[in-house]
């Protein structure tokens, strides 16, 4: 398995082709937490449930104002028809050319196969890494982890203003 | 591992003995055919171990690829506000190929449910809450897919055929009689 890298780091900044002429940057996510779910390939039996599930979730995260993205190393039709396929409302990133170059900056490529991890990131609204899990390659990981880390953000983050706030005042 | 973190209360589906020493729960999705094929296997379960297991059952629809799941399980929740959850839900999975309108009022019917609550339980989402708090609680507990049974609280990560189900009951009960 390879090594993800470490909570509390910046995550690294990343473009990548979300449609054939459309691109989506880190960059364009920020203010808002991001979960970045890697995944080794569309259309796997694992993959499937486990995209299907964040698919479900979707409203549960906007709750937390979070922004969910795929990243494989498919390329942006592969993506598309498996969207269409699976009916899936959040954008997939094609980590394609050049091949896993993004995953690798996150630690979470599989060299030896040419794929990507089955690893989450939650990242928050500063860019920064606030918790990371990787997932043997055949476990769905679920949605319990990035749900606890959510809430956990958002506490920190809320306990982080009203310390401003109180700072401020006094 | 992952465990069972909404305990089962009064307001959960509870077939068998409320005193049984072994409670299984399972979240799944009428729609599922893995859920399908489980479904008689649950009751054989449950027949091999009579009064010393109590079963419940929650609802986990994948709406996106499963678009009767959610009516389904709403049906589901309306005929059990009518004290007849288990007679639907197994109408439902035996039925599970023709799941929609047609199928929920003809067996509605069949139970004596007044169809024109059903629709309008169904138009308005009255029981749309409690499939959600049923999924929301599954996800927390690390529910990855359907079905997901968790026996005495603990997910139970092996396959579901009968052998491997009974087995993980029957460790559960020769704990629960060893704590006696």
């Amino acid at each position: 398995m390879a090594q993800l890298i470490a909570s509390g780091t910046k995550a690294p900044e990343f473009t990548l082709h979300v449609t054939p002429d459309q691109n989506l940057s880190l960059g364009d996510l920020a203010g808002k937490p991001v979960i970045i779910a890697f995944y080794p390939a569309d259309w796997s039996p694992v993959c499937g449930d486990q995209l299907a599930l964040y698919n479900e979730l979707l409203p549960e995260f906007r709750r937390h104002e979070a922004e969910l993205v795929g990243i494989s190393v498919d390329g942006v039709w592969c993506h598309d028809a498996y969207a269409q396929h699976r009916n899936l409302h959040f954008p997939l990133l094609a980590d394609f050319h050049p091949k896993g170059a993004v995953a690798q900056s996150y630690g979470a490529y599989r060299e030896r196969e040419g794929v990507c991890e089955r690893a989450l990131f939650v990242i928050d609204g500063r860019g920064v890494i606030f918790w990371r899990y990787c997932s043997p390659i055949a476990v769905n990981p679920g949605a319990d982890g990035i749900l606890d880390a959510l809430e956990r953000l958002s506490k920190e983050e809320s306990n982080s203003v009203s310390a401003a706030t109180t700072g401020h005042v006094g | 591992m992952s465990v069972l973190r909404q305990p089962v209360t009064s307001a959960d589906h509870i077939r068998g003995s409320p005193n049984a020493p072994v409670t299984m729960v399972e979240y799944g999705d009428y729609e599922c055919p893995f859920c399908g094929l489980a479904h008689p296997i649950v009751k054989q379960v449950q027949k091999h171990f009579g009064e010393e297991l109590r079963f419940v059952f929650r609802h986990f629809p994948l709406t996106q690829v499963h678009p009767h799941a959610q009516t389904a399980a709403e049906t589901a929740e309306f005929a059990g506000a009518h004290g007849q959850f288990w007679r639907m839900h197994d109408g439902l999975f035996q039925n599970q190929r023709s799941l929609g309108a047609p199928l929920y009022f003809a067996l509605a019917a069949s139970l004596d449910l007044p169809e024109d609550e059903l629709r309008v339980a169904l138009e308005t989402g009255v029981y749309a809450p409690k499939v959600k708090s049923d999924f929301i609680g599954g996800v927390r507990s690390g529910v990855n897919g359907t079905p997901c049974f968790f026996i005495d609280g603990r997910r139970h990560n092996g396959s579901y055929d009968f052998e491997e189900l009974a087995s993980a009951v029957d460790a559960a009960l020769q704990q629960a009689r060893a704590a006696i």
